[in-house]
């Protein structure tokens, strides 16, 4: 029995899984945001009668199914790798997971199959309505079925609903609704898919862009400009409301992550929020003296933190050094334990788990082996008594063995419930394993926050030309929007390295760590795994690439005279 | 005879297929991408790691004995 995982098998395990989720999500947000803008375009044209729209509307279809194309099945492989590379969490966690991906799979197939071959295929056969109400039947399939994957994530971060059953050593499923609709799925599917949205405009106004500056297709540029701004400048204003919402449950359910994100070692009341900043490489421990930044910037709100987390100007914003010692007071009231209490109760879990199950087999022994064991304790009571008492004294003593190993189950069963909750902990040798990489996450956090602030003044300025009719005139717009297409699926991506990052050492969050999720493999032969992934995600990404560039430099072919 | 609504989703099927452009290389793509994912990665790089035991119990027993040492 291997009891030390090899720390190379989990970073190369987290790494591969990183590269399949950075992959996945080059589509994803795509599929998401310009599934919408064509809907809007169709409906446009259902409403007007216009066929430009139609074809416009065809265009960005077209465009939308090479996406949906390259991109669709990437994400099985991050389910392949749950089987083979993190088998104790697919076994610890199975039950809750199975149903939101079973839900997801039914609707991916069934919502998406159906009525993206009625889009694609339907022009002219179907009437107009029959197609658009298809068209946005796909869009919303595609949407449902990203809403029961980030119920799973959010299930990771918070993990509700259900109970352990020890006697399976399974997570299950308590209760559906708890698990469907925890505050927390819902804030990362409102914010994750409205990232996508930013994506898909940026994309349309981009491209689109794209076909100005090279002074071709400039009805269809112009128009398609105007729909996909204003939907950039709804998804951008709608995402800050669920960042903010993100921001207040990451407070509350995962500080440790809030702290990293702001590279807050101490915390106060009224913590400014770090507008930019550059940490310092120098502070090796969370409870050095070093300052945490050479320098930074605050945003120019004070205590604009403790109000984003929290709702107040002067709330308590718990820094990587309480969080760790513990002892100031949560927003519940109670007190924070320290992580070496968190260890240590962990550890009284994992040890009941042990308990129990040797107490469930001494159970299942003096089931099956009854009359042995009777006949056994009969040979130990002397013999004063005679033949008949020594019977009865021997059930009695079975009785009373038998009681005592149930007392043993109930009072395992009893500390490993007051103890769940802090599970994972037991897996944990030091109080600093449970920082994250602070760095990264800080980073990521500025990347995500300024690229998105960014997008949004670009979505009111290219609204403000665009609907002045100046828009064509403005190339510096125009390279700005082409441009910007890379910048809004960076900060998408960064987005995931603060959620999945910030939250590390858990793969779900308090209860299992990385350490004890992972499967007993050789570095080496996820590493050989990994390389073939990024063989395999560049090929497909180039031969999207090349398909996509060819349909865009051939055009939508529409006469515009 | 009007055609049964069976045979007309078939033929809807058949002549969008038919008809395809860019959609014939993209579905090409998809199946050398599936079979690529399901008779080499899956069988070879990803079998199940806890698919060596046979009874649900066994699997159950691994993870238990898995998380119990770790832990120590």
């Amino acid at each position: 029995m291997i009891t030390e995982v090899d720390i190379s098998l989990i970073d190369w395990s987290r790494a591969q899984f990183a590269l399949t989720a950075f992959y996945h999500w080059l589509f994803v947000p795509l599929t998401l945001g310009l599934g919408i803008v064509q809907a809007v375009m169709e409906t446009i044209y259902y409403k007007t009668g216009d066929e430009f729209w139609k074809k416009t509307a065809k265009f960005w279809m077209k465009l939308f199914g090479i996406n949906f194309a390259i991109g669709v099945a990437t994400g099985l492989i991050l389910e392949f790798e749950f089987g083979t590379n993190w088998s104790n969490y697919s076994w610890f966690v199975g039950d809750i997971f199975g149903a939101p991906l079973a839900i997801e799979g039914v609707l991916a197939f069934f919502m998406e199959a159906t009525f993206i071959a009625v889009m694609f295929f339907g022009w002219n056969k179907v009437s107009k309505g029959f197609h658009l109400a298809s068209t946005w039947l796909t869009i919303a399939g595609a949407t449902i079925s990203a809403f029961w994957i980030l119920v799973a994530n959010g299930w990771m971060q918070y993990p509700t609903g259900m109970t352990f059953n020890p006697d399976v050593v399974r997570n299950e499923m308590e209760s559906f609704w708890a698990v469907a609709f925890s505050p927390v799925a819902l804030n990362k599917f409102f914010h994750t898919v409205l990232s996508g949205w930013i994506i898909g405009a940026m994309f349309v106004a981009g491209i689109s862009s794209w076909y100005l500056l090279r002074k071709r297709e400039i009805k269809f540029a112009l128009a398609s400009i105007k729909v996909a701004v204003v939907f950039g400048v709804i998804a951008c204003f709608l995402s800050i409301w669920t960042g903010d919402g993100s921001a207040m449950q990451v407070a509350e359910r995962q500080p440790m992550k809030l702290a990293a994100m702001e590279g807050l070692y101490e915390g106060d009341d009224g913590v400014n929020l770090v507008g930019i900043g550059i940490l310092n490489p120098n502070k090796e421990e969370y409870n050095d003296d070093k300052d945490a930044f050479l320098f930074k910037i605050d945003v120019p709100i004070p205590k604009f933190l403790s109000y984003l987390a929290f709702g107040k100007f002067n709330a308590y914003v718990p820094g990587i050094k309480d969080i760790l010692d513990g002892g100031y007071p949560q927003s519940d009231g109670s007190v924070a334990l320290s992580a070496q209490e968190k260890i240590g109760r962990g550890k009284l879990a994992v040890s009941a788990l042990a308990e129990y199950h040797v107490a469930k087999a001494d159970s299942t022994l003096f089931e099956r082996k009854a009359d042995s064991i009777k006949l056994a304790l009969a040979a130990t009571i002397t013999s004063d008594y005679d033949s008949t008492a020594q019977v009865l004294s021997a059930d009695e003593l079975f009785a009373l063995k038998k009681s005592e190993i149930q007392d043993k189950i109930a009072a395992a069963r009893t500390q490993l419930n007051e103890n769940f909750k802090y599970f994972g902990y037991g897996y944990i040798k030091e109080p600093k394993d449970l920082i994250p990489p602070v760095g990264l996450t800080f980073y990521a956090f500025r990347v995500m926050i300024i690229l998105g602030g960014f997008l949004f003044l670009l979505f009111i300025v290219s609204t403000y030309f665009s609907y002045k009719n100046k828009f064509e005139t403005k190339r510096w717009l125009q390279w700005t929007c082409l441009l910007s297409i890379f910048l809004a699926i960076f900060a998408g991506q960064a987005g995931w390295v603060v959620a999945e990052v910030g939250r590390q050492p858990w793969a779900i969050q308090d209860i299992l760590p990385t350490s004890a999720a992972i499967s007993q493999l050789s570095a080496s032969s996820v590493q050989i795994t990994f390389f073939i992934f990024l063989a395999l995600f560049t090929i497909l990404l180039i031969a999207e690439l090349k398909i996509l560039t060819n349909a865009i430099k051939k055009g939508p072919q529409i006469n515009e005279q | 005879m009007e055609r049964s609504i069976f045979k007309r989703i078939i033929d809807f099927y058949l002549e969008g297929f038919r008809n395809m452009t860019i959609g014939k290389t993209l579905w090409l793509i998809i199946l050398v991408k599936l079979f690529i994912m399901f008779f080499i990665l899956k069988i070879f790089f990803f079998p199940s790691y806890l698919g060596k035991f046979e009874k649900p119990v066994e699997k159950q027993e691994y993870v238990l004995n898995e998380l119990i040492q770790r832990a120590k």
